[in-house]
């Protein structure tokens, strides 16, 4: 015998104090930021409020490109209910020029069979009055 | 019982407590690690191991949130270990620092406590409808706070206690409260204010209840060779004692918590306490609601059964009173963020140890006691600290 | 809080800040759904309950009855030994009246709820029910009840086949 039910709960994320900066900066300026810890010399994409390597609270902002490297990519033909999707879609790994990190996004105006791990890519933004400040503001990178 | 080594606190940090806070939960973390180092003159690399206290994912709505709040906490790269027992994880978090470093398998520990409450929508009651047996008890659509009115009832019915007693408890903490900086909900009210209070689930009313909070707290600790290069004040985790009960809590009488008497036989063995009411100086048990702080003084054996809330009435429990309980201000007054709260009472044994408690500050403190309880009535942990 | 620090961090946000489009958030909602096993001891007591009858395990060393029944019993750490049925009736041990409904909203109609130590069973076995066919004024610990059924049709094997429990008239 079973008793079915589930996890009756919804959630709102605030981006926090860092994220909420990365975002407007997103939105409003099609911009990428990344903090800098000084001490490390290790620049942090998604920025970070702190270092997590020598602890130290980051208030070094700086602009960085919005333009990356794909260090890996995937094709995905299904959706997550494993229902086929119209078009394959690419994800990438993508290795943000400037910063020590890296954004996880789609791949666009780019054949599959035309990707190479070092491609360089270029984000493409949405237009202004649909971006809300979250990753989607980005619609997806391009090659550059 | 065979301690390795003596264990003490050597720094502690904490975050303001509010409803909702902007900060993630591991910028929060971080904010209070960050605090907690700062205070015991160390640096991150100093830190052998992390240890994260944090309750229920369903608040921040996070799975498996201890892993994600991690870096936030220090513990990128580091031996990290996740202790959890419902509400009883923020005094459970420094036991389980002091066993890594008692052990001698570790010198320093850093302790974190977090909570977000505020994610869960439209109230964190929600995420506890699955706490339930989903079989025997969910389908009764159950509130918690109806746990707690019934505990609340039976204690109140079998010692014959006046609701002006309990009342007096939210009157002393909230007052407390005023004195301390995190604190969300500090104010000057009276028993009259708490007995006109909105009923909930009775016999609790409004101003019976502590809020949800988001939060956080640190420790750092230290073995005895290591803190004493760091400070000549260290703060002796002398005693830790821990004790479940089952989830069957309609099976034992709710008059009596005897799982925290448990936990705190244990702990006053190891700290050599053979009576309590004359060799703890201050107390701070757990208090979500205000009748649990008289039910927490007869658990931890400060009271006898019964006693704990004629002693409130004649002004005992006051801070300049024979035994200060919730100098603080307690989760009634400072906040309730779960695991971050827990420990929040581990950061006042230590600051009244230490006289840097200002307003707080109880006269002649020695020997402090903190505890706290949770998960479905079952859980009581204690820590007693000394100078 | 130390009087050494003067710096506490945090940034306060009201429920409006966290609505509004000025805070970045993420919503979100897991879509985990269970289908929960009642187990051995709970699908017998469940389907006794379709039935009209409340059933529990007997440990024959603490001589407890246990309600909801267990398989094992947890303070012998034995198996359990046997069946047995129990009245249905039994004496509030705890009782509350609550104006919350499980979100927490208010509700004008209060939902009374007990903890109901059952005849037959052993010292300390309650069960959470609810109360209902009562004056609230007389409700008081100790107050004799019986379970009150839903009609054979419309049980589910389910905790819910008992509507309630009531008071039994005292001679």
């Amino acid at each position: 015998m079973h008793v079915e039910g589930d996890m009756e709960v919804d959630y709102i994320y605030t981006a926090g104090i860092a994220g909420e900066r990365f975002f407007v900066a997103l939105r409003d300026e099609e911009k990428f930021l990344a903090t800098h810890c000084d001490k490390c010399n290790h620049t942090f994409m998604p920025p970070r409020m702190y270092c997590d390597r020598c602890f130290a609270e980051l208030s070094n902002w700086i602009e960085v490109p919005s333009v990356g490297a794909i260090a890996s990519y995937t094709i995905t033909h299904e959706d997550k209910n494993g229902e086929r999707l119209p078009e394959p879609v690419v994800l990438a790994f993508i290795e943000i020029e400037k910063t020590d990190g890296a954004l996880i996004h789609q791949i666009g105006e780019v054949e599959p069979g035309a990707l190479k791990i070092g491609m360089r890519v270029q984000a493409v933004f949405k237009k202004k009055s649909k971006r809300t400040g979250a990753l989607t503001d980005i619609q997806y990178f391009k090659p550059a | 019982m065979n301690v390795k080594r003596r264990v003490a606190v050597i720094g502690a940090g904490i975050t303001l407590f509010r409803r909702r806070l902007k900060e993630t939960g591991k910028e929060l973390s971080y904010l209070a690690a960050n605090a907690a180092l700062e205070s015991a003159g160390m640096t991150l690399a100093d830190i052998d191991c992390v240890v994260m206290g944090t309750a229920p994912d369903a608040f921040d709505g996070i799975h498996m949130k201890a892993d994600n709040l991690l870096d936030g906490a220090g513990a990128t790269r580091k031996p990290y270990s996740r202790v959890y027992v419902g509400g009883g994880t923020g005094v459970f978090s420094p036991i389980g620092g002091w066993w890594h470093v008692a052990s001698g398998l570790f010198d320093t520990c850093l302790v974190v406590a977090e909570e977000k409450m505020s994610p869960c929508q439209p109230h964190p009651q929600t995420a506890f409808r699955t706490i339930w047996d989903p079989i025997i008890t969910r389908p009764l659509n159950p509130n918690l706070v109806w746990i707690f009115a019934l505990e609340m009832n039976r204690y109140m019915k079998t010692y014959n206690i006046p609701k002006e007693h309990i009342a007096m408890v939210a009157v002393k903490n909230k007052a407390n409260a005023l004195d301390h900086p995190s604190a969300q909900l500090a104010a000057k009210i009276t028993v009259e204010d708490v007995l006109n209070s909105e009923t909930m689930v009775w016999p609790v009313q409004r101003l019976d209840i502590s809020p949800p909070s988001d939060g956080a707290a640190a420790l750092v600790l230290a073995s005895e060779d290591v803190a004493r290069k760091y400070t000549d004040a260290p703060v002796w985790i002398d005693g830790v004692g821990w004790s479940l009960d089952s989830a069957y809590w309609t099976n034992r009488d709710l008059c009596f918590p005897q799982y925290v008497a448990e936990a705190a036989k244990m702990a006053y063995k190891m700290a050599k306490i053979t009576d309590p009411p004359k060799e703890v100086d201050f107390a701070e048990p757990y208090d979500p609601f205000t009748y649990k702080e008289l039910h927490h003084m007869e658990g931890l054996l400060l009271a006898k059964k019964g006693e704990a809330p004629r002693l409130t009435a004649e002004g005992v429990t006051q801070r300049d009173g024979d035994l200060p309980i919730c100098p603080s201000g307690g989760l009634l007054g400072v906040g309730n963020p779960i695991a971050a709260a827990g420990l929040m009472k581990c950061c006042e044994l230590f600051w009244q140890l230490r006289n840097e408690a200002g307003k707080r500050q109880v006269s002649g403190a020695e020997t402090g006691v903190a505890q706290a309880w949770g998960d479905l009535m079952q859980v009581g942990t204690v820590t007693v600290f000394r100078r | 809080m130390s009087e050494k620090v003067k710096d506490l961090r945090g940034t306060r946000l009201s429920a409006a800040d966290l609505e509004s489009e000025d805070t970045i958030t993420v919503r979100g909602r897991p879509n985990a759904k269970y289908a929960w096993s009642a187990g051995i001891a709970y699908t017998k007591y469940l389907e006794e309950l379709k039935n009209g009858r409340i059933v529990g395990r007997r440990c024959r060393q603490c001589e407890r009855v246990l309600v909801p029944p267990r398989m094992y019993c947890e303070q012998c750490f034995r198996a359990t030994d046997e069946w047995v049925y129990v009245k249905g009736t039994g004496k509030i041990n705890t009782y509350s009246i609550s104006y919350l409904d499980a979100d927490a909203n208010r509700i004008k109609t209060p939902i009374l709820v007990a903890v109901i130590d059952l005849d037959g069973a052993g010292p300390g076995i309650g069960i959470l029910h609810k109360l209902g066919n009562v004056d609230i004024e007389k409700i008081h610990v100790g107050m004799p009840v019986q379970a009150v059924w839903k009609p054979t049709n419309e049980r589910k094997a389910s905790v819910t086949d008992i509507l309630y429990f009531e008071p039994i008239e005292e001679e």
